[in-house]
């Protein structure tokens, strides 16, 4: 399924006072099964931009396609049940959605209000909940009687046991320790090649948008202000430090060394293994730096 | 979903109102609620209806706004118009339609406590549209001072008072924020059988008391740990002023009741 956003514009609070005009002008194509890494400063418009993706939020100007849904500024729209099916959200800090007695009902309440079954909704429960790394004794037990990470693993169980073909994702590790954020990362990262569910990450962590995404999109003050590949995005890290964002640790130690150097080298590497074989390659190829 | 309403909320702007004193606001509102029961006939009511439109007019809040934030409070303005007028039963019969008959009297009676109604939501959302909850709370614990004599607990009841209407805005934004990730988990709050709709509160009901309840414990601890300790012998770092328009704005409002009183029948 694919969704795209066509010269979309939202402003809160229209007809008072606290108008906003959060989003101008942004056009995003995200293809079936595609990985799309949205960054940008802190009010950029990011979240609002994500709430476009699933029709929480109706656009005051341009159109969005979900599928073979549009919805369009300024008109009515009824029936968005199908496209939040299609579509889960994993909002930030998503453990305040949290409220069922145990953890195994609250997995099930977003498939049964989509009309799933309950045997099928309990089934898929103990699928996600082994997903998103945790064990099955934790079902029967009360959701805030969980710890801060293990809650967050179970709200992230729910939207997957909604069984979307698409996944959105605002900054889904915030305030996890770096194991539990690499292992939230790397099941999404899974879940995307395995099943080809498409996947739009919001993040501030450019490690993140490195390796996982196909696709970046730099959001500064409302606007789309760049789009490209990692490789395109993070060539330019000048770019990149001007709009308060970061480059990926590997892309800083490279501009260093090129700096020291005063070398440049034909590419930008984003891992590690990347950038040692570019070192070594370069190393063997003149004997000195 | 709620950006709409406006009842509890202040907008910032310049206006007379805005800088007004909030003792003088207060005191003018106390007053008009006792003032509007004045009011009997036509011109008692228009003049209210004036004196009340003079204000709205004063605070620079644009009228659009106003009137889009009241809708929500209107349907209970609707409301009490439509039972007195089925159910009061003097006067001439106007219409019959069926078994209901519509009276003169509940027609007038009506409009009268309706308009009563709205003209006193509108004026204490006037108050707090254009007077910071701290200073409605500042204002409100000097007004109340005297009290203390008796041992009344004024300070703590301001400082709830502040802390309940601080924390308005940020229940508003959590209750947006957690119905929006129900909605993205198939709930339907704007649309369906009214049955579902009840149940769909309580996703959103249990999750709104769990961090109200985790906040106020937070705020709690915090004030604990600075070593909080209201009342006697804590200053205040904002001081109150009364200017010359808050005398004026008073006895605006004591001219009126003096109109009120010759024209009432
Ligand atoms: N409910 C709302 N009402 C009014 N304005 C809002 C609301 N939500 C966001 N905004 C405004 O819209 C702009 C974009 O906000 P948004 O939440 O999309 O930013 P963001 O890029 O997600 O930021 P962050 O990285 O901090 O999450 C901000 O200026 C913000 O103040
Ligand atoms: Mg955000």
């Amino acid at each position: 399924m694919d969704i795209s956003l066509q010269n979309v514009e939202y402003r809160y609070s229209v007809g008072t006072p606290f108008e906003h005009l959060a989003i101008a002008d942004v056009s995003i194509d995200i293809p079936s099964g595609s990985y799309l890494a949205i960054i940008g400063h802190t009010g950029s418009g990011k979240s609002t931009v994500l709430q476009h993706l699933n029709a929480l939020l109706k656009p005051t100007k341009g159109t969005v396609l979900i599928g073979s849904r549009e919805i369009k500024a300024g008109r009515k729209e009824k029936n968005l049940k199908g496209v939040r099916k299609k579509v889960g959200i994993v909002f930030q800090f998503p453990e305040h959605q949290l409220f069922e007695e145990t953890v195994e009902k609250d997995i099930c309440f977003g498939p049964m209000n989509f009309g799933v079954s309950e045997e099928e909704a309990k089934r898929r429960a103990r699928a996600a909940i082994f997903q998103v790394g945790l064990s099955e004794e934790i079902l029967e037990k009360s959701p805030f009687d969980l710890s801060g990470g293990q809650m967050r693993r179970v709200a992230i169980a729910g939207v997957l046991a909604m069984d979307p073909e698409c996944i959105v994702l605002d900054e889904p590790t915030a305030g996890l320790d770096p194991r539990g954020r690499k292992e939230i990362m790397d099941l999404f990262y899974r879940l995307h090649q395995e099943r080809g569910l498409s996947t739009v990450l919001v993040t501030h962590s450019m490690e993140d948008a490195a390796r996982y995404a196909d696709e970046i999109v730099i959001m500064h003050k409302g606007k789309v202000r760049k789009k490209g590949s990692p490789k395109e995005i993070f060539s330019v890290p000048a770019e990149l430090l001007e709009l308060g964002l970061d480059v990926p640790e590997v892309v800083r130690f490279q501009m260093k060394l090129e700096q020291t150097f005063s070398t440049k080298f034909e590419k930008v590497c984003l891992s590690q293994d990347e950038l040692t074989d570019m070192v070594a390659s370069y190393l063997t190829g003149r004997t000195s730096l | 979903m709620m950006e709409k309403m406006i009842i509890g909320r202040y907008v910032p702007a310049e206006s007379v109102l805005h800088r007004m004193d909030p003792r003088s606001k207060l005191i003018i509102v106390f007053l008009f609620v006792a003032v509007v029961f004045l009011a009997n006939n036509l011109w008692t009511y228009l003049i209210l209806l004036g004196y009340t439109l003079l204000m709205a007019a004063l605070s620079r809040i644009p009228a659009r706004f106003l009137i889009a934030g009241l809708k929500p409070v209107l349907f209970l303005v609707l409301f009490t118009f439509f039972l007195h007028l089925f159910l009061t039963k003097e006067g001439e019969v106007i219409l019959e339609i069926g078994w209901l008959s519509i009276y003169e009297e509940g027609i007038r009676q009506g409009i009268f406590i309706s308009l009563r109604f709205f003209l006193l939501i509108l004026i204490t959302s006037l108050l707090t549209l254009t007077t910071t909850p701290i200073e409605i709370t500042d204002g409100l614990e000097i007004l109340l001072g005297p009290l203390k004599k008796v041992n009344f607990p004024v300070h703590e009841l301001a400082l709830m008072m502040s802390i309940s209407l601080r924390f308005i805005p940020t229940l508003m934004d959590e209750t947006d924020k957690i119905m929006k990730a129900q909605t993205a988990r198939g709930v339907e709050y704007s649309s369906g059988p009214i049955k579902e709709r009840m149940k769909a509160i309580v996703p959103l009901l249990i999750p709104l008391f769990i961090s109200s309840f985790k906040r106020a414990e937070e705020l709690a601890v915090a004030m604990e740990a600075r070593g909080y300790k209201g009342g006697e012998g804590r200053t205040k770092y904002r001081q109150l002023q009364w200017k010359n328009t808050d005398t004026m704005m008073i006895l605006l409002l004591l001219a009126v009741t003096a109109l009120l009183i010759v024209f009432r029948g």
